[in-house]
């Protein structure tokens, strides 16, 4: 707990690596106690904007200080961020979330399954598994990003929603066409891709980690602005809800109610 | 110097306090500020039993601020009491508990079960926008509100607060109301009804459609409000609504608070309350204030 801090962070280098996408270095302490599947939360710089961004920790060079992020424009926060240059400073909260229970896959076959800026966090925990890894990659078209990165660690297979590259439709889709298996998944992505792979994993009796978002202010567990529905009463909150940002945001597949 | 203030009896070692629902029950926070050095820690509020609360979206940035329409998700006075309590009980400042409920008898059992309990005050929340029931229905009408004030009066071993609505067309009539029902203070202001619409879906950003809307884009709106209540009932009044900095804070203590809570900026930077302390300070060095309380109501 106590590793969360609000720290200004430095740009070490930032470059467009797909249509909206950024990928964005930053030198900062935080790395040192980063695990796979955790976020960190970006101030934008223009007053207007108050609250932070949370991305997801997309790769970390611990002995350097330096956290990867890769993120879609998908407002006018992020479309600053990504006009950051090399030296410029940003103010991050971090580092936030559970993380992917690594040890869950201890000796199992992995599924890594990632869809569109759901990709990111898979190189962090690919990174951190010794086990054999099957890392399912789900983009819209032939615009592919940290696919080559994420070869470098398991055996990548790619699925577009246009058929361009891969196989066509999505990362269940590539599950069916290779007749893959494995014991363990764990993925980030779009909610339908989620609820697919609940219910695959549920079907196949596959345990499944996947890692939600959902509209966040503080991040760190006090304004319950980023609760997921729960199957069963959480311990902390007594009701059926649980914060993403704090129990979350990899959960049980089966916790998570809808 | 001192920056001592007492409301209704109760000694604050500094006029920082933290608004109900953006300070969770402390814990969330203490990674960050040492709790000791706040005048109170204000908790999220709490009912007779656990809240589920609104659907998601709860939360949406607008310009300068934010909404939010988290519904009162709470887990109850049992966990509050054996769980929050007990971890705020560590630390050497006020509980001030933030009380909520769908019915009069829900805010008394909350109000009954606090009453043999380690906690300061009590805040009385009739003044969410995000609850149908309960809630804001007591707070935007004058005689509604002078009936529980003075019910809560009846039943509360501790001081009341009646924490006041903003929307409402003229705020001093509902405090006037809540001081002749017997409240010993006031906090104000709850947040704005607000909204948001997504122009590219076509859709609320929020479930809830409405939100209240807090930041500093609100402050000069609750700072008005504060002066104008000040004017017209003899009480202490609480003072909150977009405060990210001592300054903003002396502006409130200057328009009448006789102490202020910082709300939203605690999710924008969570040091923002023990910064408010040390600025208060600074701020008296300063101008040799040697009391705080000769900043209460200091505008001329």
């Amino acid at each position: 707990m106590a590793q969360k801090k609000k720290v200004t962070a430095t740009v070490i280098s930032q470059k467009q690596i797909g249509e909206q996408i950024y990928d964005l270095w930053l030198e900062t302490k935080l790395v040192k106690n980063a695990h796979p599947g955790q976020f960190v939360a970006v101030y934008p710089r223009g007053e207007s904007m108050l609250l932070p961004r949370p991305i997801s920790i997309c790769e970390t060079d611990k002995a350097k200080d330096r956290l990867r992020l890769v993120y879609r424009v998908a407002g006018k926060g992020t479309a600053e961020f990504s006009t950051c240059k090399a030296g410029d400073r940003l103010d991050i909260l971090g580092v936030l979330g559970n993380g992917f229970p690594v040890d869950k896959a201890k000796g199992k076959r992995v599924f890594l399954m990632g869809g569109g800026i759901g990709i990111p966090p898979m190189l962090e925990l690919a990174k951190a598994m010794d086990e054999k890894k099957q890392i399912l990659l789900g983009y819209r078209n032939k615009d592919l990003f940290l696919e080559e990165d994420l070869a470098q660690y398991g055996d990548v297979y790619v699925a577009t929603e246009d058929g361009s590259v891969g196989t066509k439709g999505n990362v269940m889709d590539i599950i069916k066409a290779y007749a893959l298996h494995a014991d363990v998944i764990m993925a980030c992505g779009p909610m339908p891709m989620l609820r697919a792979i609940k219910t695959y994993a549920a079907q196949s009796g596959v345990e499944a980690y996947i890692s939600l978002e959902e509209r966040m202010a503080c991040g760190v567990g006090a304004c319950l602005g980023c609760v997921c529905r729960t199957t069963k009463v959480d311990a902390h909150s007594h009701v059926h809800n649980a914060r993403i940002c704090t129990e979350g945001p990899v959960f049980e597949a089966g916790e998570v109610a809808d | 110097m001192n920056t001592e203030v007492k409301i209704a009896g109760v000694t604050f070692k500094n006029p920082v306090m933290t608004a109900s629902g953006t300070f969770g029950s402390g814990m969330e926070y203490s990674d960050f500020v040492d709790l000791n050095r706040l005048g109170a820690v204000v908790t999220k509020g709490v009912a007779n039993v656990p809240w589920e609360g609104n659907p998601t979206p709860r939360v949406a940035e607008v310009y300068g601020g934010m909404l939010n329409a988290i519904g009162l998700q709470n887990p109850g006075i049992d966990v509050f009491i054996e769980r929050d309590l007990t971890f705020l009980e560590k630390y050497d400042t006020n509980v001030i508990v933030n009380v909520c409920g769908k019915t009069v008898e829900d805010y008394l059992e909350v109000v009954e079960r606090l009453s043999d309990t380690s906690v300061s005050m009590l805040e009385i929340n009739v003044s969410c926008p995000n609850v149908k029931e309960g809630a804001i229905a007591f707070g935007q009408k004058a005689d509604s509100l002078y009936d529980i004030t003075s019910q809560i009066k009846k039943k509360a071993k501790q001081p009341v607060i009646m924490k006041l609505s903003p929307n409402v067309t003229d705020i001093t009539e509902m405090a006037k109301a809540a001081e002749a029902a017997g409240a010993d203070a006031l906090s104000m202001i709850n947040t704005i009804t607000g909204m948001k619409i997504d122009i590219h879906r076509r859709k609320f950003v929020l479930a809830n459609k409405t939100g209240g809307m807090s930041g500093p884009a609100v402050k000069p709106v609750a700072v008005r409000m504060v002066y104008q209540t000040a004017q017209a009932v003899k009480i202490p009044i609480i003072g909150m609504g977009g405060i990210s900095s001592a300054e903003d804070a002396v502006e409130f203590l200057l328009a009448g608070a006789s102490a202020v809570a910082v709300g939203a900026m605690n999710f924008v930077n969570p040091y923002t309350t023990v910064e408010v302390v040390e600025g208060i300070e600074a701020y008296m060095k300063q101008y040799g204030i040697e009391n705080v309380t000769e900043l209460i109501g200091g505008v001329v």
